[in-house]
């Protein structure tokens, strides 16, 4: 990282850049039948954008019911998964003891772990973590409200094309990991599976289903990039 | 299942993963099987949704102004056009589309 840009700066322009589209998430969590007090809760606590979005889409595609809503939570705690990866990254890095963790572990996301591991010093490794990590909170939330606010005022969702928004989101948090062989594959396999299967299974089940198709690629490694095989 | 309810575990659910992550020795989630399956896991759900929410409507296969949409979402992904703008314009797209032709 160029040190003419300071870690200060970089971490309030990552909070910023992310907090805005909160606003889709709101709007999409009230289009998908939440109120604006469970979107909001959303936000608050679990606080991962994948994670969030899962859990409303899930509802979104009519999920109902023990098996419904139970599938929603089974998609968002999967997608939350990467964040572990994270949290094993970042624990050296603050060195916090005891009830310490609990508030990192929170700000433990894709934004907070990027900006500190990507300064080398350790000062500024700290430092960017819990500033993205806040930033991002605050904006991700406000903004949220005002999504949700928007949202519930816009009325019918399919008429302002949210169902599109709501596909195009995945699209976009999908895009950056579709870097090789295998996570196309899997991609491409998963979104067959889950679509195919939607007309014959409850809704949300298909997604899980999916998923079945990573761990079985994953386990044997097939289509292995050759980089990791040595 | 109540919606609230599902709110509060999910939401226990993912953090659960987070403090897992501080508790736990790295060498347990540091073995390559585990990341690449976690890796995969996350794009195979992603590409699923993506799936359910843009070809899907009310538990059919159902293909209207959703695919144009995500194809404008598409190219203006690969010129590293903003996230909410991006998904602004999917909308916008699709809003149109509908307006103008029923589709």
């Amino acid at each position: 990282m160029a040190k003419q840009s300071s870690v200060t700066s970089i971490s309030i322009g990552v909070g910023l850049a992310t907090g805005v589209y909160g606003i889709s998430f709101g709007a999409l969590s009230v289009a998908a039948g939440l109120d604006i007090w469970q979107t909001q809760v959303l936000s608050l606590l679990m606080f991962s954008g994948g994670s969030q979005f899962a859990f409303v889409g899930v509802l979104a595609a009519g999920a109902v019911g023990g098996v419904g809503v139970g599938a929603a939570v089974v998609s968002a705690w999967l997608l939350g998964i990467r964040n572990g990866f994270y949290a094993v990254r970042m624990a050296p890095i603050l060195n916090r003891v005891g009830l310490g963790k609990l508030i990192p572990a929170l700000l433990t996301i894709d934004e907070s772990t990027a900006v500190a591991t990507s300064q080398s010093d350790s000062k500024d490794q700290v430092k960017g973590f819990w500033l993205t990590g806040t930033a991002v909170f605050v904006f991700w939330n406000l903004m949220t409200l005002f999504g949700a606010v928007l949202g519930d005022a816009l009325g019918d969702p399919r008429a302002w094309g949210l169902d599109a928004a709501a596909a195009a989101a995945f699209l976009g948090l999908l895009w950056p990991r579709l870097v090789e062989r295998q996570a196309l594959a899997v991609g491409a396999a998963a979104l067959l599976i889950a679509t195919i299967t939607t007309p014959v299974l409850p809704a949300g089940v298909p997604v899980l289903l999916a998923g079945v198709a990573a761990v079985v690629v994953g386990a044997f490694n097939w289509l292995a990039p050759k980089a990791v095989k040595n | 299942m109540d919606i609230w309810l599902g709110i509060l575990i999910a939401s226990a659910a993912v953090y659960s993963w987070k403090i897992l992550g501080f508790l736990v020795p790295s060498s347990v989630l540091n073995h390559p099987t585990v990341s690449r399956i976690a890796s995969l896991l996350t794009v195979a759900l992603l590409a699923a949704l993506l799936g359910v929410q843009g070809l899907t409507a009310g538990g059919q296969i159902e293909l209207d102004a959703r695919i144009p949409a995500i194809g404008v979402a598409a190219i203006l992904l690969y010129f590293r056009v903003p996230f909410v703008v991006m998904v602004a314009a999917a909308a916008l797209v699709a809003a149109l589309l509908r307006l103008w032709f029923g589709l």
